[in-house]
């Protein structure tokens, strides 16, 4: 017997208290209702504190400020080039060379090396999903958000969330992802920099994701 | 040492865990460090309020747990559905599953994988399963360097250390040993930490970054546990902390995952109650930073190669036990380590297995069976106190089940006394009992002993009771007891309130 | 059932209601000054007191240890002792909530479901005395006059097993006289747990150490709890090390009253 046959008989031999043939769901009832939304009171506003709790930067402004937006967040920074995914938006894209910086456009053409990557000063991103109740942003790794490494090596991130894709929680949150899940797409959940609490539980943020993460509202 | 020169990684401390010495034995030595207590005490304080005030936030916790329990008792009950189901999506989304019915299996499959990529070093994310079966030193055998990235498993790793708790492993160190581990082993597996490198943990973290970026950008082959599989996609999720995860999950071209079968959720939607309950309960936050979700391989995206390596290694014997069963709901968020009174004194190495803490002493037992002394002492490690039942966030009733194991750790006992060193405990246990059956007998040996205390308390003067004999000079020597009472309770009923009838 | 709360010692809301005491036989033959205590203050609230001779142990000290069978008999005891009474009360978290979570188990192991449901409705009518005085007495104020600096440890099966709550403490804020100190770190274990002390005497002593050091920094005269075995662990050491406070269950602070020295 293989050992996928070996431990399929023991956890079978192993559940003789279990009634044959009763479906998982009925056996077992789990009373929790899905999807929920929970009560954060402004959305909006908690998600804007729940991620600066976190000691990320967070800018609110209208939809049509993102440009400035991004590039203020690129000149405070000091960044001097920008990877973005192909499919970001235009006006997002020439705001980083109106800031001055160079930016890198990472195309099924034309793939990032890691080391190229690692010598990018920062990313900029759309989002998925932010939840408010926990501060965090969700990537989906649609073409506006691109490939994971993307957002993952360079030492700052930028990125830009919809007011319309912050919801309240963790719950609805999930909702929302099912579909990219089931298309096969990867989750990224951020909620803060990269932090550690490893030596003597004290929180120091920044290890290996970015060091920095500014997070642009757009409402 | 001449051996230390020809390994590729830091060799970790000698012996097998399962030959711990008992618990009581390995405590009174842990006991004995001093700069440990003082680490693991302002550890556990710190990381257990931070649990109580975001856990404190969610006015539906109760119902959260409810749901963890519940979720977890279903995929229990009905796992080998589950595990199918889990195994046709991954391999539909372009990813191998591999099964191992034990630690060496495992071990065989994951050599095998990364021989496959020509490859002679790996990244790996924390993982406890890979600590479980060992798998560090099963590559290192075989030529194969297992970098760990995790900056505690660094810490631990490059002190030729064990790790001591689930979650923070080097929680027993405090910053300055940190600094003497990275400055004199750091520059000997890579790039070296600066020269001028202080205590502060911002600039230790920062160290770890250079040691192991270069690491990360260089690795092809990497290794993870998952903490979910989805059966309904085939998913595998990954939460922690650093990026450190997302760096093995994304960079490298070949990713192995090495998950235990308990690890099962039956759907996505089952997330949402888990990323609640797991990043409150561990490490004290409303959500942990990064959480990664993959599904097979995506293309254009992260590793070409995934593989999952299914591995039992005991767990089916906890699954045939059907109160048992409940210790395979644990997620391993640590909440029952960061509350007990014992841990919090003690430290992880005591528990001789890489699952320390009350969750260690009920499943130890369960997955490796009590032949070893270690394992047959875990269920009496522990006061009863009941704090870990509280924080579990899902339910395991902990305090039940170190009883539960208690009595089978008694059982063997019982019908094997040579197989265990022999102590008078049962014939003492029974001469008790038939004290307690009848009241005649109770009154019997409160006389005996009441005569035996006064008698001893007036030729001596006592006003208190000295050293008692073996054992219980083990209560003895740290506390005085009083004389026994000249009347018992009974005795004054019988003269103050039964007479009056 | 009608609760009225009485403010004053002369208030007797157990009128003419049979109450069996549960001793317990760390107390009977230990600390008979705490049943004592436990028969006057009831008394002195009207209860009707009876104390069933047959009674014994809990049996927790078996069942915690492994040893399943030897319990039994404890069991059957309990049953054979109290099965007659709507009221059964005993002056120790730790053995009430053995009774309550532990001899259904034993019972229905070793002498099926009918044995089963009778211990199970027994162990239903048994009440540790702070729950019984709350809850089914609804008093809080039970005319108790007791001039001194107290701490409270809250013992974990008081509060994780039986499920006391701050009953405790809203009987100790009723008393006249009694400035009540917060302990430090107050839920955290004493140590003792039964066999454990013996099985593992250095965690348990690192424990007591601890829990004697918090109550000693209260500067509290008397350390009270809802059980005796934790104030034996906790003052074993703070009598070791001259700390000066004295153990003191809470039923015999409750049933101190004006009159008494």
């Amino acid at each position: 017997m293989s050992a996928r046959e070996v431990i399929l008989a023991r956890i079978r031999s192993s559940l003789t208290d279990v009634p044959v043939g009763v479906a998982p769901e009925r056996d077992v009832p789990v009373a929790w209702k899905y999807a929920q939304a929970v009560d954060v009171g402004d959305v909006l506003g908690s998600f804007a504190q729940r991620v600066a709790d976190y000691k990320a930067t967070v800018v609110r402004c209208a939809a049509s400020e993102v440009p400035d937006e991004i590039a203020k967040a690129l000149t405070t920074l000091g960044v001097r080039s920008v990877v973005v995914p192909t499919g970001l938006e235009e006006s997002w894209k020439d705001a980083v060379t109106k800031a001055g910086a160079h930016v890198v456009v990472d195309s099924e053409e034309h793939r990032l090396s890691h080391k190229e990557l690692n010598d990018t000063g920062a990313v900029l991103t759309a989002a998925a999903v932010g939840a408010a109740q926990t501060g965090t942003i969700v990537l989906d790794h649609s073409a506006d958000q691109g490939r994971r490494a993307l957002s993952l090596v360079p030492d700052v991130h930028v990125c830009i969330v919809r007011a319309d894709q912050v919801v309240s929680g963790v719950p609805e949150a999930v909702a929302r992802l099912k579909a990219s899940v089931q298309a096969g797409q990867p989750l990224t959940w951020i909620s803060g920099p990269s932090a550690t609490s490893d030596i003597e539980l004290s929180r120091v943020e920044g290890v290996h994701g970015p060091r920095t993460l500014y997070v642009i509202i757009a409402e | 040492m001449g051996t230390e020169l020809e390994r590729l990684t830091p060799a970790p401390p000698e012996g097998d865990l399962l030959d711990s010495p008992r618990f009581p034995q390995a405590a009174k030595t842990e006991l004995a460090n001093h700069q440990q207590r003082t680490n693991l005490r302002h550890a556990t304080t710190t990381i257990r309020n931070k649990r109580a005030r975001v856990v404190g936030e969610l006015s539906n916790w109760q119902d959260l747990r409810d749901a963890g329990e519940a979720i977890k008792t279903r995929v229990g009950r009905h796992l080998d559905e589950y595990l199918l189901q889990f195994e046709e999506n991954f391999t539909k989304a372009g990813g191998h599953v591999h099964w191992a019915r034990d630690a060496e299996e495992a071990n065989r499959i994951v050599v095998a994988l990364v021989k496959d990529t020509g490859q002679e070093e790996i990244v790996k994310v924390k993982s406890m399963v890979t600590q479980e079966i060992d798998m560090n030193e099963a590559l290192e055998a075989e030529g194969i360097a297992a970098w760990e990235t995790d900056l505690a498993e660094l810490i631990v790793q490059l002190g030729h250390d064990r790790p001591s708790h689930i979650v923070v492993p080097a929680l027993h160190r405090n910053r300055s040993e940190v600094r003497e581990i990275f400055l004199k082993e750091m520059g000997r597996y890579g790039t070296p930490p600066p020269d001028d490198l202080d205590d502060q943990p911002k600039n230790l973290a920062g160290a770890a970054r250079v040691h192991l970026r270069e690491k990360f950008m260089r690795a092809k082959t990497s290794t993870s546990g998952a903490n979910f599989a989805i059966a309904e996609t085939g998913s595998l999720v990954v939460v922690e902390s650093e990026g450190n995860g997302r760096m093995c999950l994304t960079l490298p071209d070949t990713l192995i995952s090495v998950v235990g079968i308990e690890k099962i959720l039956p759907t996505f939607d089952d997330l949402e109650v888990f990323l609640q309950l797991l990043p409150r309960s561990s490490t004290g936050e409303r959500m942990n930073p990064y959480t990664s979700v993959w599904t097979g391989t995506t293309d254009g995206d992260g590793p070409k190669n995934v593989h999952v390596v299914l591995v039992d290694n005991g767990r089916t014997n906890v699954l045939a036990d059907p109160e048992g069963r409940a210790a395979l709901r644990c997620i391993r968020c640590s909440a029952c380590l960061n509350i007990c009174p014992v841990y919090e004194r003690v430290g992880g190495h005591a528990y001789g297995s890489v699952y320390p803490g009350p969750i260690g002493a009920i499943l130890n037992p369960q997955l490796r069976g009590t032949d070893s002394e270690i394992d047959r002492s875990l269920p009496f490690a522990s006061s009863l106190c009941g704090a870990c039942n509280e924080v579990c966030p899902v339910k395991i009733p902990i305090s039940d089940l170190l009883v539960h194991e208690r009595h089978k750790v008694v059982e063997a006992k019982k019908k094997d006394p040579p197989h265990i060193p022999h102590t008078a405990e049962p014939q003492i246990m029974a001469a008790a009992a038939w004290v307690m059956d009848d009241h005649r007998h109770l009154e019997l040996a409160g006389k005996g002993s009441e005569l035996g205390s006064r008698v001893l308390g007036g030729l001596l003067g006592w006003k208190k009771i000295g050293p008692l004999p073996p054992p219980l000079s083990r209560w003895t020597d740290a506390r005085d007891v009083p004389m026994l009472p000249e009347q018992t309770f009974r005795d004054w009923w019988k003269q103050n309130r039964e007479t009056k009838k | 059932m009608t609760i009225t709360a009485p403010s004053a010692a002369t208030a007797r809301p157990g009128a003419g209601m049979k109450v069996a005491l549960f001793a317990t036989c760390a107390n009977d033959v230990m600390f008979p000054q705490t049943p004592i205590a436990t028969v006057k203050l009831l008394e002195r609230l009207g209860c009707r007191v009876e104390f069933p001779m047959e009674q014994t142990c809990c049996g927790q000290i078996f069942a915690n240890t492994g040893y399943f069978d030897e319990a039994v008999g404890s069991v059957k005891t309990f049953l054979r002792a109290f099965e007659r009474y709507e009221y059964i009360v005993g002056p120790s978290g730790s053995c009430v909530g053995a009774v309550r979570h532990q001899h259904e188990m034993l019972a229905r192991r070793a002498a099926g479901d009918r044995v089963g449901d009778r211990v199970a409705a027994v162990a239903s009518r048994t009440y540790d005395v702070s729950e019984f005085l709350v809850d089914v007495l609804g008093v809080t104020d039970v005319g108790a006059y007791f001039p001194h600096r107290v701490t409270y440890h809250p013992s974990c099966h008081s509060v994780r097993i039986a499920k006391v709550g701050d009953k405790p403490y809203q009987l100790l804020k009723a008393v006249r006289g009694l400035d009540l100190i917060e302990l430090p770190n107050a839920e955290q274990c004493c140590g003792m747990g039964g066999t454990f002390s013996l099985k593992n005497p250095d965690v348990s002593t690192a424990m007591a150490g601890d829990k004697a050091r918090n109550v000693a920094s209260t500067g509290a005269e008397y350390l009270c709890a809802g059980d005796n075995l934790c104030l034996l662990n906790i003052s074993g050491v703070l009598n070791r090390t001259k700390a000066g406070v004295k153990p003191i269950h809470l039923v015999e602070i409750l049933a101190h009253s004006e009159g008494d020295n």
